[in-house]
């Protein structure tokens, strides 16, 4: 095809190049190749009356071309330039002047840690801010119960517990399930199946119960909670709040972080309930375990002791999985890239600190003897 | 490109969703290398019949031609939508060069400097690339689309309301801008407006879309002298008053 570019050296003056044919996007591996092995030679003037057609990647490879001659008068720089083009090559002559820095180097390993050093700090302290605002709000109620917003926080409840409650209870259920099943296929090894009981029921009223719904509980609601407040950030929505002299935290977060906080311990108990029925289940139907027996066992098992251990646990990380929400949620900008980032740091972040409040009570409670 | 020739040609075009009809038996003619306005009631069809020519949106019956498309029948062309849709994942410069990275394989030194050329024509400077679309204002928005859409320098670009949300002094920068570009350029513009300034500062022709027609066709004091009580009413209102083309 005659379009093919192409850039020959002529002897029709000293060291003039004559471009041919199409000079457009379609064959920019070929014009840079071209350019590339021209500007290691002596150029000069560039005839361009072969040019069949040209386009801003072909206007800006010749100009970088007379640029690349370093006593080229530019305006000598090109011969028979077609009149459609002229327009377009003093347009890119313009362009491209001011020497633009060096793309940033991306970070060494140290700045990196640096980096996040500066962000775990600024997290921390968004973190005890939303904290100091929820109180402050909540002191707020205090002083005028009238100003609470008891219809959202009822209306949170029923979104954040009553509608988690089946596939809460399922998981937990599952959960309680499987842990009986490994317990007694393992425990028969050593003739101490009737151990799994004791194993299911302080393990389930203590960690499981309350650890899975948390965690779920964060991946569902803490999820929802920060996208909500996020889109409503990006649509301004909770400066309108504000400009109406309204407090966004009383009035969007605290009735949701309240609401986390009632539902947590209640799912947290059905799920507890949910497991050990699950784990009383397989030991009647895989273990041979009568549920008179289990139950009787289960009794002398675990005391109330293990149980309030594991609920007094639920309202904590309810409220840690509400900041957090809440923080990230705030924390959005416009883009909607922002909305899922912050959407995913809600959920890992809050999943991490509901174990490290976990491991936290674990030790405290050790230490207390309970 | 020769002017006088036919950029789109579109012919007894029917478009409608469900039992309404949008565009009925519409024909229009755009010419290479000019300037089209296209006028109309919100709601009346605009955004349709360019959602259309486009491709984004299917037609009942009728043909849209694009004589002057490359030989292997695809037609180079780019859309600079309302609202910018700049992808909100990607920096200004990123965004320019999207296009480019999809169409041919430039070296990264190359595809950079012909987005920061790309975003100077369009009066932003390269410093403005590393922005992310959340921290432009309207009017570099528009510049960044713009810019976007110049990216493979296409025959024919399509604008949906280009000075819509821009204050006048920027709104009349912008009008510059698409006059010089396409002045330079030589590609077509399909422009859609209600800016009333832009269609006289910048079209060659104005089309006034009602009913689903073309109401009226052609420079704008002969658009302005049409006998059709639409066109009447939306040229010669209060606010048209006030600018003084009447």
């Amino acid at each position: 095809m005659s379009d093919v570019p192409s850039l020959t050296a002529t002897d029709r003056g000293p060291c003039l190049l004559q471009a041919r044919g199409a000079w457009t996007v379609s064959h920019v591996e070929l014009l840079e190749r071209l350019c590339g092995d021209a500007s290691r030679g002596k150029a000069g003037p560039i005839d361009l009356s072969g040019v069949t057609a040209l386009d801003t990647v072909g206007a800006w490879l010749f100009e970088k071309l007379a640029r690349s001659v370093p006593s080229g008068g530019s305006q000598s720089a090109f011969v028979g330039v077609p009149a459609a083009y002229s327009g377009l090559l003093n347009e890119v002559h313009q362009l491209n002047r001011a020497q633009t820095g060096a793309r940033r180097p991306h970070g060494f390993p140290i700045d990196r840690l640096v980096r996040m050093g500066r962000e775990l700090a600024a997290d921390s302290l968004a973190f005890l801010h939303m904290l100091g605002a929820i109180s402050m709000a909540l002191l707020g109620v205090l002083r005028r119960p009238a100003s609470f917003r008891l219809t959202s926080m009822v209306y949170q409840l029923g979104r954040v517990g009553w509608q988690a409650i089946p596939i809460m209870a399922l998981i937990t259920f599952l959960i309680g399930a499987i842990i009986a099943q490994q317990g007694i296929f393992h425990f028969r090894k050593f003739g101490a199946e009737s151990y799994v009981v004791d194993m299911v029921g302080i393990l389930v009223l203590r960690e499981i119960g309350v650890l899975i719904v948390a965690i779920m509980v964060a991946g569902r609601s803490g999820s929802a909670y920060t996208a909500e407040l996020g889109s409503m950030k990006m649509r301004e929505e909770i400066d309108a709040l504000s400009t109406m002299g309204l407090d966004p935290v009383s009035v969007l977060i605290l009735p949701r972080v309240l609401a986390l906080i009632v539902a947590l311990p209640i799912l947290a108990f059905l799920g507890s309930m949910a497991a050990l029925y699950g784990g009383g289940l397989v030991a009647w139907l895989y273990g041979g375990m009568s549920p008179a027996i289990f139950i009787a066992r289960l009794r002398e098992a675990v005391s109330v002791t293990h149980f309030e251990v594991g609920i007094l646990k639920a309202p904590f990380m309810a409220l840690v999985i509400g900041l957090v929400a809440a923080c990230e949620g705030f924390k959005v900008k416009g883009s909607a890239e922002s909305l899922g980032a912050q959407t995913t740091a809600s959920v890992v972040k809050s999943i991490f600190l509901v174990i490290v409040l976990d491991g936290l009570f674990a030790i405290f409670f050790a230490s207390i003897g309970m | 490109m020769v002017a006088g020739q036919i950029a789109i040609r579109v012919r007894d075009l029917v478009v409608g969703f469900g039992d309404r009809i949008v565009i009925d038996h519409l024909t229009l003619d755009v010419r290479a290398a000019e300037i089209l306005g296209m006028v109309g009631a919100s709601g009346g069809g605009k955004s349709v019949l360019m959602r259309t020519l486009i491709g984004l949106l299917p037609r009942r019956s009728g043909t849209v031609e694009f004589p002057l498309s490359s030989p292997n029948g695809s037609v180079p062309r780019g859309v600079l939508f309302q609202q910018g849709a700049l992808f909100s994942a990607l920096n200004a410069r990123q965004n320019v060069q999207f296009p480019l990275r999809e169409a041919a394989h430039l070296s990264p030194a190359l595809l950079d400097e012909i987005a920061n050329a790309k975003l100077e024509m369009v009066g932003l400077s390269a410093s403005d690339g590393e922005k992310f679309p959340a921290e432009l204002s309207g009017g570099m928005t528009k510049r960044v689309a713009l810019a976007r859409a110049l990216a493979l320098d296409p025959a024919l670009l399509f604008l949906d309301e280009p000075t819509s949300g821009l204050d006048p002094i920027a709104a009349g920068e912008f009008d510059a801008l698409i006059k010089t570009l396409q002045r330079t350029l030589g590609f077509t513009v399909f422009m859609i407006t209600h800016d009333l300034n832009t269609l006289a500062a910048v079209c060659d022709r104005v089309a006034a879309l009602a009913d689903g027609r073309i109401a009226a066709l052609g420079p704008l004091p002969d658009v302005l002298k049409s006998d059709h009580p639409w066109v009447r009413a939306y040229f010669h209102g209060a606010r048209a008053q006030m600018l003084h083309l009447a």
